[in-house]
């Protein structure tokens, strides 16, 4: 995996609440085998104005001029701001595989999905929990500048902004030194191997029907 | 020492081990697999050489890009076709307990076919890379849907890194009115709750109204627990648990069996077991729901009207509002039962159980949908099912009607096959999620029970079914 320590990222501005995964990676994309490739079709049915097909060279595509993160100034942003419950609906990975994959690397909201939140520290993606005052804040901020950047810094646990100001946040021991290290989650399960075992041997006998 | 609930004893069975931040080590017993999310987690292993740490515990099925109709010319659309063969190759090289292909008799989408089969037991854990996989807490399993790296995880570990949730209870007490289901109740918690109400938690449903539901209603609710944000949806196994599983092929039998009921009557909540967050509904007060937004908690009953985004204070939801009825297509202020509909799917891993499809017949018998309806679709959910329905007479009931009557599936709950909806399209589905694009880009969905869905498709728009028994 990817790891993650430091960046000072371009913020895009996503003003809406609940963006579900099928909006952020709609299902016909889902058909690939593959785990890379999914950044072109991001945002999907919002960013372009025909219907896309997975193959689709999206260069040609007809973009739609309503969707914010089609202007120009938004093509280099490395920071996605997001509102409430973000990443709701279908477990799909490919939705963090999108989004990671347009160049994002953390995703500032006043709250995500469980399982999208989960699925973004195994690839590389920083999912930040931002107050609603905060959040506000950033929206206001963002939406009227032309470059708008925020330094996120994953040791210190802060996002410093354009002021100068920093706020910090929250994640837990475990998932920040993974992400901080790019750490193989199987790779350090498997240091447990002994103990999954042991557990195993005593669930068989305690519980035989499950192993039958 | 505290009492402790259904969830707190499924966990604390499950912990190999646990970090001084609260990370914990759960152990999984049950891996059920589509071929949506898992190729990549399959060529994870490959590349790692990897081998899975149990492939007895893996029950894996294509459903979510199979046809539904003309079998005999196979999956036609190569992408399709590629990812439901990689599957077939996946599960040859690395073995599993249970393979239904495409065709196979038993053939259908994974959450109806692992409790059918007796795979999904009280008291496990169970994960699929799929949302729905709450369905399966209906037996009183934490099940929850992971993501494909997850998927991974578990191949090669049989574990999953996780931290514990929090505990919500939701009690509905009380007796539901004719024509309101266990899809009405869910629609109602969702409704009361929002789509983001049980994030972080897992929700155990109880009360007289949960209880009296059938194996097939409790399903339906747990299904939509992801609906309401929350990962796992729970009810505790009772006496009807164990008459649904006896027997079954993979359940428990001998000494194994009795030993197996016993233990399972130890999982339900301790009467002084405390939760983190309590919400109360009386089933009396649930009408017939239909969505008429573009997210879940949209939701009213049969009664109601579309809401006005002028009447909504907040600015976010405001907006939520005026974007969802642009979408939608509807005005604000109109009554729901104006709504007239162009398709009708009956379907999915939340209603195409047997149940299901009795409800949705019962309502078309001797009925012929609306001229002004295009198509009916009813999907059954497993093979099982379609031979149990055709057994009955359902699928005459249904063609009498001017419905299709097709191969099992998950179909146009998420339009991966062919079913689809065209640009504009509106449908009344049985199915879970009505966001953007979901049934087909530019589709319209309203969800709602299977007796709503066959009234609307009789009426040719939304009517309340309690009016029609």
């Amino acid at each position: 995996m990817k790891s993650f320590q430091q960046l000072k990222g371009l913020v895009f501005p996503l003003d809406r609440a609940n963006v579900d995964t099928d909006a952020i990676i709609p299902k016909q994309f889902l058909k690939s085998i593959k785990r890379s490739g999914f950044g072109p079709y991001l945002f999907d049915e919002w960013r372009y104005l025909d219907h896309g097909e997975p193959g689709m060279d999206c260069r040609g595509r007809p973009l739609n001029p309503e969707f914010l993160l089609n202007q120009p100034r938004y093509r280099a942003a490395q920071i996605l701001l997001a509102r409430h419950n973000f990443g709701c609906g279908s477990s799909r990975e490919h939705a963090p595989w999108a989004i990671e994959g347009f160049g994002f690397q953390v995703i500032l909201a006043p709250s995500f999905a469980d399982i999208f939140f989960n699925n973004c520290y195994k690839n590389g993606l920083l999912p930040i929990v931002v107050g609603e005052d905060l959040i506000e804040r950033l929206f206001r901020e963002s939406l009227a500048s032309d470059a708008y950047f925020l330094d996120v810094n994953l040791e210190q646990q802060t996002v410093t902004l354009p002021s100068g100001e920093a706020f910090g946040f929250d994640i837990t021991p475990h998932r920040k030194h993974c992400l901080l290290n790019g750490l193989d989650e199987i790779g350090l399960t498997l240091l447990q191997a002994d103990g999954i075992r042991a557990f195993e041997a005593r669930h068989r006998r305690n519980q035989p029907w499950l192993f039958a | 020492m505290a009492g402790r609930t259904l969830y707190d004893k499924l966990w604390d069975s499950h912990v190999v081990s646990e970090a001084s931040d609260g990370t914990c080590l759960i152990y999984i017993d049950r891996h059920l697999m589509h071929e949506v999310t898992s190729p990549q987690a399959f060529e994870g292993m490959r590349l790692m050489g990897r081998k899975p740490w149990r492939k007895d515990s893996i029950v894996a099925v294509p459903d979510h890009n199979t046809p539904t109709d003309h079998w005999e010319k196979g999956i036609e659309e190569p992408i399709s076709r590629l990812q439901v063969e990689t599957l077939d190759a996946n599960i040859l090289e690395f073995g599993a307990l249970v393979y239904y292909p495409f065709k196979h008799e038993n053939q259908g989408i994974i959450h109806v076919i692992g409790p059918e089969n007796g795979t999904t037991l009280p008291g496990m854990t169970v994960v699929c890379g799929d949302s729905h996989t709450s369905t399966h807490g209906a037996f009183g399993t934490l099940a929850h849907g992971i993501g494909t790296s997850e998927v991974e995880h578990v191949l090669a570990t049989q574990t999953l890194v996780a931290k514990k949730s929090k505990r919500m209870l939701v009690r509905v007490e009380g007796q539901l009115g004719q024509g309101v289901s266990a899809k009405d109740i869910a629609l109602a918690v969702i409704g009361k709750i929002g789509t983001a109400g049980g994030t972080g938690f897992a929700i155990e449903f109880c009360g007289s109204a949960i209880r009296a539901l059938s194996m097939e209603g409790r399903m339906t609710v747990c299904n939509l627990a992801i609906e309401a944000g929350a990962r796992a949806g729970l009810i505790a196994p009772d006496e009807k648990t164990t008459a649904y599983l006896e027997g079954r092929t993979f359940a428990p039998k001998g000494q194994d069996w009795d030993r197996a009921v016993a233990y399972w009557a130890t999982l339900p909540s301790d009467p002084d077991a405390t939760f983190d967050a309590v919400v109360d509904l009386r089933a009396g007060d649930i009408a017939p729901q239909v969505t008429w937004g573009t997210s879940p908690e949209q939701v009213l009953a049969i009664g109601g009207r579309v809401p006005n985004p002028a009447n909504e204070a907040d600015p976010v939801k405001r907006t939520g509002i005026e974007r969802a009825l642009a979408y939608m297509g509807l005005q604000a202020d109109m009554p729901l039962t104006d709504i007239q509909v162009d398709k009708v799917f009956i379907g999915s891993c939340t209603n195409s159980r047997i149940e299901d499809l009795r409800a949705a017949a019962g309502i078309a018998k001797g009925r012929e949908k609306a001229a002004n309806v295009k198509q009916v679709l009813v999907v059954p959910g497993s093979g099982q099912v379609k031979r149990q329905a055709e057994a009955e007479g359902l699928d005459k009931i249904f063609l009498a009607a001017g419905f299709e009557w097709r191969e099992p599936g998950c179909s146009m709950c998420l339009a991966m096959n062919a079913d689809r909806l065209a640009p504009g399209e509106r449908c009344a589905s049985t199915s879970n999620r009505n966001f953007e694009g979901r049934q087909g880009p530019g589709g319209r969905t309203h969800l709602v029970s299977p007796v709503m869905a066959a009234a609307a498709a009789i009426a040719g728009r939304f009517v309340d079914v309690r009016n029609l028994h």
